[in-house]
């Protein structure tokens, strides 16, 4: 498809995201990164902990305060001051699946308030029949009976308790759903229906996924396109497939050689690369944001763009920056 | 096989927690030959009784937990018999020492991380004094920590996670144990940080003669550092045999559905195998084989019988009926016989 024909759904300019308020403990969290998200795509947000992933998705939902920058959902900026009737509209089209599904769950409520709490606030309702039937639909929407919105959190187990974190974001009826690390808390066997279940509604309902997470091939699994993200800067972003046969910035290599295969002599063969931030010589060639072919963006200054255009060229050599 | 000396043998082990009234089975009558100098990994879902397994061999069971029946024999004592702390403190870090899932959270943060080693030198070494310091700034450089003296006065808060997990492999080795349970000790971590554990570990386990366990849910990681692989579900090991065989001849269908529901066997834009249903109950008796009521493959007797362990190669062996010689032929999944071919291949080219 032709990227002309794709409509953005989110766009993220140049955001800056500090904690601390003070000059002495200041914290940049996320140094100008920007990246825009089409309609109906998943994409994907990599990094280490501590590389301000999180933090995106947070800023984008609103609950963190951006220090520069802009997010633009649908044509209208969201963050910073806006009016409430645009508050409110945000918050149902933008909604968030959260990682850890024995901590996000109220223990002491109901399924039948948890999944409606978002309903109450905005009062989208008419009246509770409607309400009712709005939450019958969401749980049986991610393959949970009705008869369990009487039951509590604790009587379920942690796959099922993640479809009841999906019920209640779907519910809203969102364009966008911002999701946290959401299977990096669950078992092996059950992370597989919780992806399988996210890519089903996403094409029953067309929605459109920011996934974060730091699990390398369940993120080259769901995703469609993937931004690198090192230390508050997004360092690379390309089509998944693509950046991760042909991973161009150093990071991105060393990121990528790490992946575990379930397969012992590949396993074995396989060749750490490590990232030394010292191999960037920034000092007097600062870096830009570069497209350097159709939309794989990467982090790096003149003289590293023109050995990345090489290995583009000739991917199976081996280089050095 | 070339002849191993077993340095760790349970029979027949049956472990039981009360709940709330009720009797749990978590461990059913499990058996495991551990030999001297390998590195095992024990894979299964959480709940699965892996980690209650390992930590019977240190008299780690919560106060509601028993050994009901069998026996671990170790150095020819039959620990299980073990009834005090006094007993145990003989093997505990002595012999037998892990290292536990969160760096995070399973050290002192009050104290200065070389006082925390020091601390198990002294306990279980006997040596004291700048002796016991000379020995911790070893052991820190070992685990591959770069200026040990400096480090040695920090508190864990300045370390970083992965930091923080060599720091505690380090109290796990300061006492030379013989065996290293590794739970889950590299979940908690970055991608590259894992690496870079994991390998430390297999560097460790030369360096210091270890027989090291790996407890873990995740086949990627064991893939790298396991000589065999045990695959446990509802309390038992259901299949045993080297890291190839497991992984390229895998037979028990559970072990099967554990590997192809790993995204990286999945095809991008379908769906990804899963494993229907949860784990069974514990509370109750299992009846047969205790996968079958989640596996569309299950055959009539999986629900009758419990099936005993059948060889696939003096190494390997699986507790699947499909192995049985009247047993229909049963075709793994896809994405297992692509692994297979694969591997076939390679093995004849």
């Amino acid at each position: 498809m032709d990227r002309k024909d794709k409509e953005k759904l989110l766009e993220v300019k140049n955001l800056r995201v500090e904690f601390g308020r003070r000059k002495k403990n200041k914290f940049v969290a996320v140094k100008d990164v920007s990246f825009h998200i089409y309609k109906g795509e998943t994409f994907g947000l990599v990094g280490e902990s501590g590389s301000g992933k999180t933090t995106i998705g947070r800023a984008i939902i609103r609950l963190n305060e951006t220090a520069g920058g802009e997010i633009i959902f649908d044509g209208k900026r969201i963050n910073g001051k806006i009016d409430k009737e645009l508050d409110k509209e945000i918050t149902r089209r933008i909604q968030m699946i959260f990682q850890d599904p024995m901590a996000s769950l109220n223990e002491r409520a109901k399924v039948d308030y948890i999944v409606s709490e978002g309903l109450y606030n905005l009062k989208n309702y008419r009246d509770e029949k409607e309400r009712k039937e709005m939450v019958e639909k969401a749980l049986l929407d991610v393959g949970l009976l009705p008869e369990f919105l009487s039951r509590f959190p604790h009587e379920f187990s942690g796959g099922q308790r993640q479809r009841i974190g999906v019920a209640r974001s779907i519910v809203m009826e969102p364009e966008l759903i911002i999701a946290d690390e959401p299977i990096s808390a669950l078992d092996v066997s059950i992370r597989a229906q919780v992806l399988n279940l996210m890519s089903e509604l996403q094409k029953k309902k067309g929605l459109t996924y920011l996934f974060i997470a730091h699990d390398l091939s369940v993120v080259r699994f769901i995703t469609d396109r993937v931004a690198v993200i090192y230390k508050g800067e997004i360092v690379e972003l390309a089509a998944t497939e693509k950046l991760y046969r042909h991973p161009l910035h150093p990071y991105t290599r060393a990121l990528f050689s790490a992946i575990p295969h379930p397969d012992p002599r590949k396993e074995r063969a396989k060749v750490l690369e490590i990232y030394d931030p010292s191999c960037h010589d920034y000092e007097d060639n600062p870096p830009r944001w570069v497209e350097i072919e159709a939309e794989h963006f990467v982090l790096a200054n003149e003289r590293e763009l023109d050995v990345y255009r090489k290995m583009l060229e000739s991917p199976d050599e081996t280089y050095s920056l | 096989m070339e002849e191993k000396n077993i340095i760790l043998s349970v029979r027949d082990l049956v472990i039981k927690f009360r709940l709330r009234g009720d009797v749990l089975t978590a461990i059913r009558e499990a058996s495991l030959d551990l030999y001297e100098g390998e590195s095992l990994a024990i894979v299964g879902e959480s709940g699965s009784g892996k980690s209650v397994f390992t930590k019977s061999f240190m008299g780690l069971l919560d106060a509601n937990g028993w050994i009901d029946s069998g026996s671990i024999v170790f150095e020819g004592q039959d620990i299980s018999q073990y009834k005090t702390e006094k007993d145990w403190l003989k093997i505990r870090g002595d012999k037998i020492a892990m290292v536990f899932q969160d760096p995070m959270t399973s050290l002192n943060p009050l104290k200065s991380v070389g006082k925390q080693v020091l601390e198990a030198i002294e306990l279980h070494q006997n040596i004291r004094g700048d002796k016991a310091r000379k020995k911790v700034i070893e052991i820190l450089e070992d685990v591959g920590i770069d200026e040990p003296e400096k480090r040695y006065r920090q508190f864990p808060h300045e370390f970083s996670g992965g930091m923080r997990q060599r720091v505690v492999i380090a109290i796990a080795i300061a006492c030379n144990p013989r065996i290293l349970i590794c739970d889950e000790p590299t979940t908690a971590l970055d991608v590259t940080i894992q690496a870079q554990i994991l390998d430390l570990l297999k560097a460790l386990q030369e360096k210091y003669n270890l027989t090291t366990i790996y407890i873990t849910h995740d086949l990627g990681v064991v893939a790298n550092v396991a000589d065999r692989i045990a695959v446990m579900y509802a309390g038992d090991i259901i299949e045993i045999g080297k890291c190839e065989e497991v992984f390229y001849n895998g037979q028990h269908p559970y072990t099967w559905a554990l590997l192809s529901s790993l995204p990286q066997l999945g095809v991008k834009g379908e769906d990804l195998f899963s494993i229907k249903g949860t784990p069974p109950n514990l509370f109750y008796e299992i009846k047969g084989d205790a996968f079958a009521p989640r596996n569309p493959r299950a055959l009539k007797i999986d629900f009758l019988e419990r099936p005993p362990y059948f060889s696939v190669s003096p190494s390997h062996k699986a507790k699947t009926w499909l192995l049985d010689p009247r047993a229909p032929e049963v075709h793994p999944p896809e994405s297992i016989q692509v692994l297979r071919q694969q591997w076939e291949v390679e093995s004849n080219g």
